[in-house]
């Protein structure tokens, strides 16, 4: 039994600090413009590829622009479309998963077979196709991302929603009062969230991993954006002379998304959720 | 009159302990009985009464990093507890035979029957496989067991649990063990494959001499088959007793409470008698 | 058996059709026009009724389902049409570049295999070891790390710091290494963890048990009875992860200009040549489900459960 205490201890401590990690980068990310020395996007020739200074904490890249703000400026970018990733992944998982869930039938048939469809092409090719179809750029790639991830969602709602139904039919045959619903929501939502949470965390890190594997393609964010795989992008050749400017974006990516898989796992383990 | 025979497995103060984060807890104490040649002992108890423990004490299968056995366990004479693994490995299988509950779970599902018949007897002989297959067959000819050659070929899932606990058997007696322990040979079979295997048992026992420790929870096979009954609770033996001695005139409460709780459906006597 | 093979075999051509119907749709949905694409690549200036003839000569002027169907034999003659870019057959801009992918993807799952395997068998059966905490530890990594950011890593420290490999383009071997390896962390992340649980989970399973109760020497019951056991859900996740494979490839030829296909189909989502993008969806349908059938086919020796099932012998 102690052994699990420490177990759970463990995990705990695990989302303490990746918590404060993540709240770190969020305050970055709204911080940006006071934080950064300089503007991302402010050309200057002039300063093109110098090694780190005062001026210029990580130097600048091949257009003389600022690579620590750039990086800044980057974490809004990557976090705040994970965000925006998750929030409309987690509606449109809600309806559908409500919808299916209650509709039943060949509603729910047929909504979860598009979503196993959707499930068993890579993700990563499934956003390329689509970019394939609309053009490339952040927009369709956001798109794209969402379109992937809202079936997981959907799935653990739909269960959600499954199981609320078997409890109704239950309960009307106790003819209970309209406590139900309040039983209900005890019951059944704390089950849910934690799931959701798990799901979200990890997802989030995933569609950053994403975003900047496109645009390191060159087919999500557009120039002058500042983004950190379209910073690799662009660093990659200078990477004998100034081996920063591919360096520490690509450690910023591996740090955010480090911290959500481990707050995601660590949650999965306190909560009892199974990861993916 | 008994006539001063030696024990065949004779084991003596029999004490086992587990160590924990928590210290150390008893598992059994004060353990103490003897098989002679060509006896079935039978071993009754409820679950976590320490039947396992006893038996896979006995087979040195114990982990040996938290588990400690204390007490002397000797097979003709020859002590086996804290004996080196080694050695212990060819007394495994061959001069003590373990006869497991569920046949389904204990063969590999991967491997045919022949297959690991033949692993067994080539782990403890020198036989090559022709041989070693050849004597597997004689065995389940002898024992009847209908088209050896065709059973050898086929993997445990296309076999019924008697059938596959009648190989079982087949493969313990192969070697001529001095001692088979038979862990609730009987729990997870119907009636008639039950009946086929204790006749197995009895006819082994017979033929070799083998002594049997029979663990059962059924009180039924027990008054068929065995010699002397030890009854076990909570770790402990509370009674030893001739298996006639036992049935007729009990002397612990618990073996009364046992024999009491046998569910009759008419007042005479049923020929097999329930289940705990 | 065989009907189980015949079977596996035979659904494989209806999903291929469905890809086939996804991708005709994908180029009727797309908003270039195959005329327009060939007199810009060709820097002719099209009139009207060039434009008219052209399409009348690619056919698009028929039903979609008569095209659709044209579409389908082409397909199986390895026709995949024009490319918008360079005019020249699809099929052999593919063929030229396809033998370089296929080293690559090949070679990481190679590696990926003989590493993953041991390590993962290992930590299972030596439950939080240095080789456990290891391996957990490189699982961990192994699927947060971008691989391209990884890719660059190798090329800075080997390449540029350490001047042990090239640092791009292909010829040796030397040349294959990197980008291999690159390619195969995140499988060797995936596998060794999946193979690492099977492991503890059979590890409490009765038949091991018993085998100890044979006498059977430790070694042998772990080489033997439980890998055999415990491979089997790796090699289902193998063949699930095909599909990562394919896309890791894409990104890997991105960092180091290694000359296959992936690279190309970047420069055609680039270029808008539908034709191109097509003929990479049906080849990577095809290959995912070839892929799963040879994991089936496996699973099927590894595991007779699997064909057998429903032959009982009382």
């Amino acid at each position: 039994m102690i052994a699990k205490l420490q177990y759970q201890l463990k995990s705990q401590k695990v989302i303490v600090i990746s918590s404060f990690i993540l709240l770190g980068l969020f305050m970055i990310t709204l911080f940006a413009p006071w934080l950064a020395p300089n503007d991302p996007i402010a050309v200057n020739l002039a300063h093109k590829l110098q090694q780190p200074s005062w001026d210029y904490p990580l130097g600048t890249d091949h257009l003389g622009r600022c690579t620590f703000s750039r990086i800044l400026y980057g974490a809004r970018i990557s976090l705040g479309f994970a965000m925006l990733i998750f929030i409309s992944a987690l509606s449109i998982g809600l309806i559908i998963g409500i919808i299916a869930g209650y509709k039943g039938g060949w509603v729910d048939q047929l909504l979860m077979r598009v979503g196993d469809g959707l499930m068993a092409i890579p993700s990563l090719l499934l956003v390329i196709g689509f970019v394939g179809i609309w053009g490339a750029g952040l927009k369709q790639v956001i798109l794209g991302l969402i379109l992937v991830q809202w079936v997981y969602y959907a799935r653990v709602i739909r269960g959600m929603v499954l199981s609320l139904k078997e409890q109704n039919y239950i309960t009307a045959a106790k003819i209970s009062g309209s406590s139900t619903w309040t039983i209900m929501k005890k019951h059944i939502i704390p089950n849910v969230i934690p799931s959701l949470a798990v799901m979200g965390t990890l997802e989030m890190g995933w569609a950053i991993m994403n975003l900047s594997s496109m645009s390191f393609l060159g087919l999500g964010v557009q120039p002058p954006t500042p983004e950190w795989g379209a910073m690799i992008l662009e660093g990659k050749s200078y990477i004998r002379t100034n081996p920063a400017l591919m360096l520490y974006p690509g450690l910023m990516i591996m740090i955010v998304v480090v911290t959500f898989n481990l707050l995601g796992e660590a949650l999965a383990e306190r909560y009892g959720v199974k990861s993916r | 009159m008994e006539s001063k025979e030696r024990f065949i497995l004779h084991v003596r103060d029999l004490h086992v302990e587990v160590r924990t984060k928590e210290g150390s807890f008893k598992l059994v104490e004060d353990i103490n009985f003897g098989i002679k040649k060509g006896e079935i002992l039978g071993l009754v108890g409820e679950s976590g009464s320490g039947k396992t423990v006893t038996s896979m004490s006995i087979l040195q299968l114990h982990d040996r990093k938290n588990i400690q056995v204390t007490g002397s366990i000797t097979l003709h004479d020859r002590e086996l507890n804290g004996l080196k693994n080694t050695e212990m490995r060819k007394i495994r299988g061959k001069d003590i035979a373990f006869i497991m509950q569920n046949p389904m779970n204990a063969f590999t599902p991967v491997f045919t029957i022949g297959h690991q018949f033949i692993e067994t007897i080539q782990a403890h002989t020198s036989l090559n496989k022709k041989d070693a297959r050849e004597l597997a067959v004689d065995v389940m000819e002898s024992v009847n067991l209908p088209e050896p050659e065709k059973l050898l070929k086929l993997y445990p899932f296309q076999l019924s649990g008697g059938m596959l606990q009648r190989v079982m058997i087949a493969m313990a007696a192969c070697l001529k063990p001095s001692v088979i322990i038979a862990d609730e040979p009987t729990t997870a079979l119907d009636l008639h494959s039950q009946l086929l295997v204790l006749r197995l048992l009895e006819k082994i026992r017979l033929e070799h001499g083998t002594s049997i420790l029979l663990i059962s929870h059924d009180l039924g096979v027990i008054s068929e088959m065995a010699d002397h009954v030890i009854v076990m609770k909570h770790g402990k033996i509370v009674e030893t007793a001739n298996v006639l001695e036992l049935f007729d005139n009990p002397q612990h409460e618990y073996t009364k409470k046992l024999l009491r709780t046998r569910p009759t459906l008419y007042s005479e006597k049923q020929p097999y008698t329930y289940t705990l | 058996m065989g009907t189980y093979v015949l079977k596996r075999i035979i659904t494989i051509v209806p999903i291929f059709l469905i890809a086939t119907l996804v991708t005709f749709g994908m180029i009727n949905l797309s908003p270039v026009d195959p005329a327009e694409a060939y007199f810009a690549t060709a820097h002719i200036q099209a009139t009207d009724e060039m434009l008219e003839q052209k399409r009348h000569e690619f056919g698009l002027d028929q039903p979609l389902l008569i095209q659709y169907v044209n579409t389908l034999i082409k397909i199986c003659q390895f026709d995949f049409g024009i490319s918008y870019v360079t005019n020249k057959p699809v099929w052999e801009e593919i063929s030229s570049r396809l033998p370089a992918t296929i080293q690559l993807t090949i070679g990481s799952l190679l590696i990926a295999i003989f590493v993953s395997v041991p390590l993962g068998f290992l930590a299972g059966i030596k439950k939080n070891s240095g080789m456990d905490h290891f391996s957990r530890f490189l699982s961990f990594i192994g699927a947060s790390i971008p691989s391209f950011w990884l890719g660059y890593l190798f090329i800075f420290f080997f390449s540029v710091k350490l001047d042990l490999f090239p640092v791009e383009g292909t010829g040796t071997w030397k040349h294959l290494i990197l980008p291999s390896v690159t390619l195969a962390f995140p499988l060797i992340a995936l596998y060794t963890r999946l193979l690492r649980s099977s492991v503890l989970e059979n590890l409490q399973e009765s038949y091991v048990l018993f085998a100890r109760t044979r006498g059977f020497h430790e070694k042998m019951i772990m080489r033997k009875h439980v890998l055999r056991m415990a491979i089997s859900p790796m090699i289902t996740g193998l063949g699930m992860n095909i599909g990562n494979l394919l896309t890791g490839a894409i990104i890997v030829e991105a960092v180091f200009s290694w000359p296959g296909f992936g690279r190309y189909f970047i420069d055609a989502i680039f270029n808008r040549d539908v034709p191109v993008i097509q003929a990479y969806v049906l080849l990577a349908a095809g290959v995912f489900l070839i892929s799963n059938l040879i994991v089936d086919l496996v699973q099927m020796y590894i595991d007779p459960r699997i064909s057998r099932k429903g032959r009982q012998y009382q």
